[in-house]
C-alpha cells in the first residue's frame, strides 16, 4: 500500500501566478493550482475511510482489543494462534479450493462461450444479451433460488434418475455443498467473463483466420496460434480478477449453506465477519485479515507474473 | 460547437465500424446452425432459474413438490401483495433506488475529475503518478480487512446509514474507475483543452465544459458498472447499516428469510420484486449495457 502524502497546493504553485502562465503549452512543466484542488479533498476521503482502516487493522491486529473496551499489546500471539486454529486453517482450505476450481471452470467456460457466441451463428445479438442477465442479478438473491433448486427440485430429479448422490440436498452434505457454491458462483461470474472475452475475441482481425483456413489449419490449431496468443492479456486479466473475487466468496456460502453443514463451508471472510462482529474476537480476525490481504496480493502478483511470462512466450 | 462535434465523432465510429463488421461477416460465411443451437442449449442455464423464479412466485404452496418446474394451473398474484406487506417492500425499494441513485450521481462527477487531474498530470509531476498507482492497488485489498475498523468508523461518526453508503461506494469504486477513465483520457487529445485555455478558460471550465461531455461513453460504462453493484451489494449494507428502516432489498431477503421459513412461494415473489427492476432495464437498454461494458474491457 502506497501511502501517499498529500502536498499542500500553496507550497507547489505560487499563488501570484499570472493567469496565462499558470497553464503553460507544450513542455508542461508546472501543475496548475486547481488541479490540486481536483484531487485534494478524494484523497483525503480516500485515506480515511481505504486506508487508515487498513492501518488500523493492522494496528489491532498486534492488540488484545474485542471491540470494545480496553486493549495491549501482545505482539505476534494473534498470528501464532490462526495457524494452530482448525476452523481458520480449514476456512482458508476451504476458500482456496473453492476459488481455484471456480476460477478454472469461470474461464474455461466463458472463453468457449465467447468464441461460440463471436462465431457466425444465428440470433447473435440475443444470445449475448441472454448470457450477460446473471450479471445483473444479485448473487444474494440469486443464491436463495439455487438453495431451493439445490435442496428440493435437484433430489427430485436425482431420485427419478436413480442417482444416489443427488437424491438428498447436496448442500446437505458436508463434501457437496461446496459443489453447490461453485456452480452458483461460476453461473453468476461466467456472464461477465464472457463479455470480456468476447471484447478481447473482436480485437482480432478476420483476415488471421482466413489466412490461416487457407493453410488447412485445423481449428484446435487456430485457436492455439491465433486466437489464444491475441487475447492472453485478456486471459490473464480475467484468471487474476477471477481469482481475487473468488477468494472473497461471501455471498454465495450466506444464501446456499451459511457456511455449513457444521463449518465446512465457512469461508475467510465468513469467519471474519462472524467472529469479528459476533465472537468479541475483534483483534485476532483483524490478524486474519492482515494474513488473507497478504495472501491475495502474493497469489495475485505471482500469478500476474507466470500468466505474463507465459504471455511473451508464445 | 467543437465539443458537440467531437463527441458524435468518439461514439458514433465505434457503433458504425461495428456493424459494417457484422454484416461483412455473414456476408462472407456460413451461419453455423450446430453451434447456434449448442448456444441456445446453453443459455437456458440462464432461463431456466429465471423461469423457475417466475412460476414459484405465482404458485400457491400446495402446488409445490416435484421437482416444481411445472407452470401453476392457476396463478396466485396474491403472493406478491404478501410479500409487498410483509418486508414493507416500498421502503427497502425506496432505499435501493436512494442508495444506487446518490452513490451514481456522486460517482460520475468526482471520480471523472480526480480521474482528469491524475490522467493530464502524471506525466508531469510524481505525486499525480504516485496518486495513480495508490488508488488503483486498491482493487487489491480484501474488503474484510477495511471492514471490522471501517464499521467502528462511520458508526463513531455517525455514518452508518443511507448517506455513510452513498460516500462509501463512491469511495470504495475510485480504484477501478480511475483504471478505465484515466485510460480513457489520456486517448482524447489535449490540443481541444489547450485551445480552450488560450480563449481564457479556466482549468475548472475546461473539465466541465470540454472534457465531461467527451467522458460520455465512459461515463457510461461507469454509470452502469455502478448501478448494477450498488443495487445488488449484500456486505457493505449487512455490516455498515444499524437501523431497521435503512434495510435495502438484498439486506431485506437476508433479514426475511427466517420469517420466509417455508413459506416458499412468498419468498419468491420477493425475491423477483428485488431482481425485477434490474432486469426490466436491462431488458430495455440491452445493446448499450452490453457495449458500455465491453468499452470498460478494452480500455
Amino acid at each position: 500500500m502506497a501511502t501517499a502524502s498529500a502536498p499542500t497546493p500553496a507550497h507547489v504553485v505560487p499563488p501570484s501566478d499570472p493567469p496565462d502562465a499558470r497553464w503553460p503549452l507544450r513542455p508542461p512543466s508546472r501543475v496548475p493550482r486547481a488541479f490540486w484542488w481536483m484531487v485534494l479533498p478524494a484523497v483525503a476521503i480516500f485515506f480515511v475511510f481505504h486506508t487508515l482502516p487498513v492501518l488500523q487493522g493492522i494496528f489491532f491486529s498486534f492488540t488484545d482489543y474485542a471491540g470494545y473496551g480496553t486493549w495491549q499489546f501482545v505482539g505476534f500471539r494473534n498470528y501464532l494462534n490462526l495457524f494452530g486454529n482448525d476452523r481458520i486453517v480449514h476456512s482458508y482450505l476451504f476458500t482456496f479450493q473453492f476459488a481455484i476450481v471456480a476460477t478454472v471452470l469461470t474461464n474455461a467456460l466463458a472463453l468457449t462461450i465467447a468464441m461460440g457466441l463471436n462465431a457466425r451463428i444465428r440470433l447473435q445479438t440475443t444470445l449475448r444479451g441472454l448470457y450477460f442477465v446473471p450479471n445483473v442479478l444479485a448473487v444474494l438473491v440469486v443464491g436463495y433460488v439455487f438453495n431451493y433448486l439445490f435442496s428440493n427440485s435437484l433430489p427430485v430429479l436425482g431420485q427419478a434418475l436413480g442417482v444416489e448422490w443427488l437424491s438428498t440436498s447436496i448442500l446437505a452434505n458436508e463434501d457437496l455443498a461446496w459443489l453447490g457454491i461453485v456452480v452458483l458462483a461460476v453461473w453468476q461470474a461466467c456472464a461477465f467473463n464472457i463479455i470480456l472475452y468476447l471484447a478481447g475475441l473482436q480485437t482480432i482481425p478476420g483476415e488471421l483466420y482466413e489466412a490461416a483456413s487457407l493453410d488447412g489449419a485445423s481449428t484446435w490449431r487456430r485457436f492455439r496460434s491465433i486466437t489464444f496468443p491475441l487475447i492472453s492479456a485478456f486471459f490473464t486479466i480475467n484468471m487474476v480478477l477471477s481469482l481475487k473475487n473468488f477468494l472473497q466468496v461471501f455471498d454465495h456460502v450466506i444464501a446456499l449453506t451459511n457456511g455449513g453443514p457444521g463449518t465446512a463451508t465457512e469461508s475467510i471472510s465468513l469467519v471474519i465477519y462472524r467472529g469479528g462482529f459476533q465472537g468479541g474476537e475483534y483483534a485476532y480476525q483483524t490478524a486474519n485479515a492482515v494474513v488473507y490481504l497478504i495472501v491475495i496480493i502474493v497469489l495475485s502478483l505471482a500469478q500476474l507474473r507466470f500468466l505474463q511470462s507465459r504471455e511473451a512466450d508464445s | 460547437m467543437a465539443d458537440t462535434m467531437m463527441g458524435r465523432g468518439v461514439t458514433g465510429t465505434g457503433s458504425r465500424s461495428g456493424r459494417r463488421l457484422r454484416r461483412r461477416d455473414l456476408a462472407e460465411g456460413k451461419v453455423s446452425w450446430p453451434l447456434t443451437i449448442l448456444l441456445v442449449l446453453g443459455s437456458l442455464t440462464v432461463l431456466v432459474p429465471l423461469y423457475f423464479t417466475i412460476v414459484t412466485a405465482l404458485k400457491t404452496p400446495a402446488q409445490l413438490g416435484g421437482a416444481g418446474f411445472g407452470v401453476p394451473e392457476s396463478w396466485t398474484w396474491s403472493n406478491f401483495a404478501d410479500a409487498w406487506r410483509l418486508t414493507n417492500f416500498p421502503q427497502a425499494a425506496g432505499n435501493s433506488l436512494l442508495l444506487t441513485v446518490g452513490a451514481l450521481v456522486l460517482t460520475l462527477l468526482t471520480n471523472s475529475l480526480v480521474s482528469y487531474a491524475i490522467a493530464r498530470q502524471m506525466a508531469n509531476h510524481k505525486v499525480f503518478k504516485g496518486l495513480y498507482f495508490y488508488f488503483v492497488s486498491a482493487l487489491f485489498v480484501p474488503f474484510p480487512i477495511i471492514m471490522l475498523p471501517v464499521v467502528k468508523l462511520t458508526a463513531q461518526l455517525g455514518m452508518d446509514n443511507q448517506i455513510g453508503l452513498v460516500l462509501l461506494y463512491t469511495v470504495y469504486g475510485l480504484a477501478f474507475n480511475i483504471f478505465v477513465f484515466v485510460a480513457y483520457i489520456k486517448s482524447i487529445p489535449i490540443e481541444l483543452e489547450e485551445a480552450a485555455r488560450i480563449d481564457g478558460a479556466s482549468t475548472w471550465a475546461v473539465f466541465w465544459r470540454i472534457v465531461f461531455p467527451l467522458l460520455a461513453p465512459m461515463n457510461a460504462t461507469v454509470a452502469i458498472l455502478t448501478v448494477i453493484w450498488v443495487w445488488n451489494d449484500f456486505m457493505l449494507p449487512l455490516v455498515i447499516l444499524s437501523q431497521r428502516d435503512d434495510l435495502t432489498l438484498p439486506l431485506t431477503q437476508y433479514v426475511f428469510q427466517s420469517q420466509f421459513n417455508t413459506n416458499y412461494t412468498v419468498a419468491f415473489a420477493s425475491y423477483l420484486m428485488q431482481m425485477a427492476p434490474l432486469l426490466l432495464v436491462y431488458v430495455v437498454a440491452q445493446r448499450w449495457v452490453i457495449s458500455g461494458v465491453t468499452r470498460g474491457a478494452i480500455k
